[in-house]
């Protein structure tokens, strides 16, 4: 399932201006790799070009390759619909389809697909899927219910059983738990820690005590100053990072001076 | 198609990733284009009639167009004459409407300050819903109202230039209350703050800084206002009636306007010309409702443009 | 739209009474400016009241009009029934209304869904103008494009659907020439309320929260997949909130039909054939001019019927949007 990422040089560009510059990493497969860095460096923009995300903002453009399993995202051949299909997003805000039920937001992804999925496949994946996100027994009681009924965790939660249903290879998190309280942030911290046995996951988080909980490697980004693109500082094994690393900047980031 | 067996667990050989990410699935990437297809040929339709419209009114309409046809009226001409023109539609045009601007204006205006700046509670609400009530009263039936109104008091058969002006303040006031509305609610509190605190009393603050600030705004409303009521004919057909000579009394007796006057040529049709008649137009009736519809189709998109110039020009000073 | 909302309820907070207290002249004008405010806003509450009070005084003739004396008026049946006479008026009205609803509204929203959706930013407000346009031209200008322009050109196409279709009832041929129809009515109706349709279904559509988009798009959605996931299920109050506009815009337009439909008097399903239909707002128009006073009375009272079914589908469409403001509101 889970795949290897490599990115070399990658910039983004929004327009003109070069959001985020000269990028090279490798992202290893289950396992859970943490961008971290202040606002503003460009990581939340990396994540979206993992999985061409970047393309629903106008203007919004990359140079460079991203591969995944050897194929370069960026490839004329390749389709965006079918990289995110393959690449699941979970975002800022949890963000389930309003109009559906807890059931439907489940299989809104594979309906895409397979418009004809027999009732008992279906329910299947349904409970498979909310078992992996840890929800199953929160809300099998009620899966004919709006999405929206849930508390903002349970719905980060159905966020994330909603993209494991397609089974992706990679799962990217753009701060998934920054709009939580406490206790729903140490349940999705807790699955994430569960989710790296088969996928391969990149989080962005400001957190950097999240950072050091869940990840595996970190990479530090920064930006020297407004108008500047930001860039990859370094990456290493989150320990090295957050007890010896190379960089001053980085240093200084974690230890609370800047950001 | 490859899209029914993702799900079902028969143990094919597992594509590539290669082959995952390229192979889009050729049903759905159909519909998505059909789509775009669908929606772009909507807009595509839509355009039919505006260009076609605009096209035709100026094609038609401006060989009749002349500054004789302006400068005339209808009286004394007849059959298939090369001869008429709609300076009396002009005028009765620029009159009722005028008579409309005058009666909706302070009304609309008014109307707005009380809902924003005094209007609370039952009444306040009453308001507003009725004036979103009278947004929705058919035209027709505004003109029924006039005609009903001064007829009770004037008797039957009743025509003037004025009761067409009521007609059209109904359909007016509603329009003129929420674009005002909006722009008033668009002034921010610190201004009205500042000037209170100064010690200026409310009414004066309302006058002076909130009815200024939102000036061009509301000027703008008010524009587009007439550009709504200035094409209006069915009311004034009722009220108004139809007639071939000038007539600058709004007070007495009928008067024609542009609408009522492409419609009066149109419903007329073509005249039936003898072979021999050399002067006689068979398409004249026709030919003056296009000059006349490119008359009042030029009003009503100056008018628009200029709603538009306006608010743009001031816009930028809304905020600060 | 909140915002403002919110402001405007925090207003008399802000700007308290204590002015009152203030002696002299500038006490009196703002009593007198207060006054005149309050008193426009009154001043609507009874033009209303007013309209609907003249309205039934003046049709009151008719409706206590004895049968014999409204069968004396040339264009009511001979039955003398008010009844009889209004019932095929209010069908063809409802029928072009609902005609030009069902043309309409699928072009609206694929319009509104293009310039919100799939035209490039730039473009889409040029092209917003552009369909607002359409709302500005006078509908006696629409009549005259199509009675003249468009009608001759329907008529190929008419006559083709009559051939082919015919066995349906509401294609029933033979198709009238000049095709001064019920169907050449919907056409030009349905354009006139694209428009409001279009212009309100916009606004929705680009209310669309950013946030479900994405949800869509990273599940591997297409463009279209992501409209009908997010788009439109957000959507669709609003869209039926617009249709209802759309529709109270339609039964109420006069001009069109008068210029267009060769008017008749029958409850019939053939769109296709003249001299079937007439709607209040044309017949009005029309008969009106020749009318003599207990006539006028009839016609009033039609007008009466019309008043009450716009009054009650615009009071329906703002109930909806009231609705989905008050759900909104709630999230």
């Amino acid at each position: 399932m889970a795949q290897r990422i490599d990115v070399k040089d990658l910039d983004v560009f929004y327009g003109d201006f070069r959001a985020v510059a000269d990028v090279s990493m490798v992202i290893e497969p289950r396992s859970v790799t943490a961008l971290i860095g202040p606002s503003g460096c460009g990581k939340s923009t990396f994540l979206r070009t993992l999985n061409r995300m970047h393309e629903v903002i106008p203007g919004a453009h990359v140079q460079g390759t991203v591969l995944v399993d050897g194929v370069n995202l960026y490839d004329r051949e390749v389709d965006p619909v079918a990289v995110r299909r393959q690449i699941g997003m979970v975002f800022q805000r949890p963000n389930p389809f309003p109009t559906m039920s807890i059931a439907e937001n489940v299989l809104a992804g594979v309906r895409l697909n397979n418009r004809r999925i027999s009732r008992s496949d279906a329910a299947d994946l349904v409970e498979s899927s909310l078992r992996g996100a840890n929800l199953w027994k929160e809300v099998k009681d009620r899966l004919h219910k709006p999405g929206s009924s849930l508390s903002g965790g349970q719905q980060q939660r159905l966020c994330i059983a909603r993209a494991i249903a397609v089974k992706p290879q990679v799962l990217l998190m753009d701060e998934p738990a920054s709009a939580l309280d406490p206790i729903s942030t140490l349940a999705i911290e807790e699955l994430i820690a569960e989710l790296k046995n088969e996928y391969t996951i990149v989080i962005v988080t400001h957190n950097m005590q999240q950072a050091a909980r869940v990840s595996d490697r970190t990479a530090f980004f920064n930006v020297t100053e407004a108008g500047e693109p930001g860039r990859l500082v370094e990456m290493d094994d989150t320990r090295t990072i957050f007890s010896v690393p190379s960089q001053k900047a980085t240093e200084d980031y974690i230890s609370g001076r800047f950001g | 198609m490859a899209s029914t067996d993702t799900v079902t667990r028969t143990d094919a050989p597992q594509p590539t990733t290669h082959e995952l990410l390229t192979r889009p699935d050729r049903r759905r990437h159909t519909v998505d284009r059909v789509m775009r297809v669908v929606v772009t040929l909507a807009f595509l339709v839509a355009m039919i009639p505006l260009v076609s419209l605009v096209w035709i009114v100026l094609s038609e309409g401006y060989h009749r167009l002349s500054p004789y046809f302006l400068a005339v009226s209808m009286r004394g001409v007849f059959g298939g004459m090369d001869a008429g023109g709609i300076y009396h539609a002009i005028v009765g045009t620029l009159l009722v409407t005028g008579a409309a601007a005058v009666i909706s204006v302070p009304i609309g205006m008014m109307t707005a300050v009380y809902l924003v700046e005094y209007g609370r509670g039952a009444l306040a609400r009453a308001v507003t819903f009725f004036v979103d009530v009278m947004t929705g009263i058919p035209s027709i039936v505004a003109g029924l109202f006039a005609y009903a109104l001064f007829a009770i008091f004037l008797g039957p058969g009743v025509r003037m230039g004025v009761a067409g002006a009521v007609a059209l303040s109904v359909l007016m006031i509603p329009v003129v209350v929420r674009s005002t509305e909006e722009m008033l609610r668009l002034v921010p509190n610190e201004l009205r703050e500042a000037s209170l605190a100064l010690g200026v009393p409310k009414w004066r603050t309302i006058v002076k800084v909130v009815l200024r600030t939102s000036a061009a705004g509301i000027v703008t409303g008010v524009m587009l206002a007439v550009a709504r009521v200035i094409g209006e004919t069915a009311p004034l057909l009722i009220t108004l009636g139809v007639v071939d000579s000038i007539n600058y009394d709004l007070f007495d007796g009928r008067m024609m306007t542009l609408p009522v006057f492409i419609y009066r040529q149109y419903s007329q049709g073509l005249v039936p010309c003898r072979p021999d008649q050399l002067d006689c137009i068979a398409t004249i009736n026709f030919d003056r409702a296009w000059a006349a519809a490119l008359v009042l189709v030029v009003i009503v998109l100056l008018l628009n443009l200029l709603a538009r110039v306006v608010a743009r020009r001031f816009a930028p000073a809304k905020g600060h | 739209m909140s915002g403002q909302r919110l402001q405007a309820e925090a207003e008399p907070e802000l700007a308290p009474a204590p002015l009152s207290v203030r002696g002299g002249g500038h006490d009196r004008a703002g009593r007198v400016f207060r006054w005149l405010a309050t008193g426009s806003g009154v001043l609507i509450l009874a033009v209303l009241a007013a309209v609907a009070g003249f309205l039934l005084l003046e049709a009151w003739p008719a409706l206590s009009a004895s049968r014999e004396d409204l069968a004396a008026i040339s264009w009511i049946p001979d039955d003398g029934s008010l009844l009889g006479y209004v019932g095929p008026l209010v069908f063809g009205t409802v029928l072009a209304a609902i005609l030009a609803l069902l043309l309409a509204v699928p072009v609206a929203i694929g319009i509104a869904l293009f310039i919100s959706h799939y035209a490039p930013r730039r473009l889409a407000d040029v092209l917003g103008y552009l369909v607002d346009l359409l709302a500005a031209i006078p509908s006696v200008v629409y009549g005259l494009w199509g009675g003249l322009w468009l009608a001759p050109k329907l008529q190929g196409v008419w006559g083709w659907l009559s051939d082919n279709l015919g066995f349906i009832p509401l294609f029933e041929g033979p198709a009238a020439t000049p095709p001064r129809v019920m169907m050449t009515v919907g056409v030009v109706l349905a354009v006139m309320i694209l428009p409001i349709v279009t212009a309100v279904s916009r606004e929705v559509f680009l209310q669309t929260p950013r946030l479900h988009e994405e949800a869509a798009l990273a599940l591997g959605a297409t463009r279209w997949e992501m409209v009908r996931m997010a788009v439109l299920p957000f959507g669709r109050s609003g869209v039926i909130s617009a249709s209802m506009l759309g529709l109270g815009r339609a039964l109420g337009e006069t001009m069109a039909v008068l210029m267009i439909l060769s008017p008749g008097l029958t409850y019939s399903w053939a769109l296709l054939m003249a001299g079937r239909h007439q709607t209040i707002a044309a017949n009005i128009a029309l008969q009106f001019p020749e009318a003599n006073p207990l006539g006028v009375s009839a016609l009033i009272a039609t007008g009466l019927a019309l008043f009450v079914i716009t009054l009650l589908v615009n009071m329906a469409a703002r109930w909806v949007v009231s609705r989905r403001a008050a759900f909104s509101g709630a999230n």
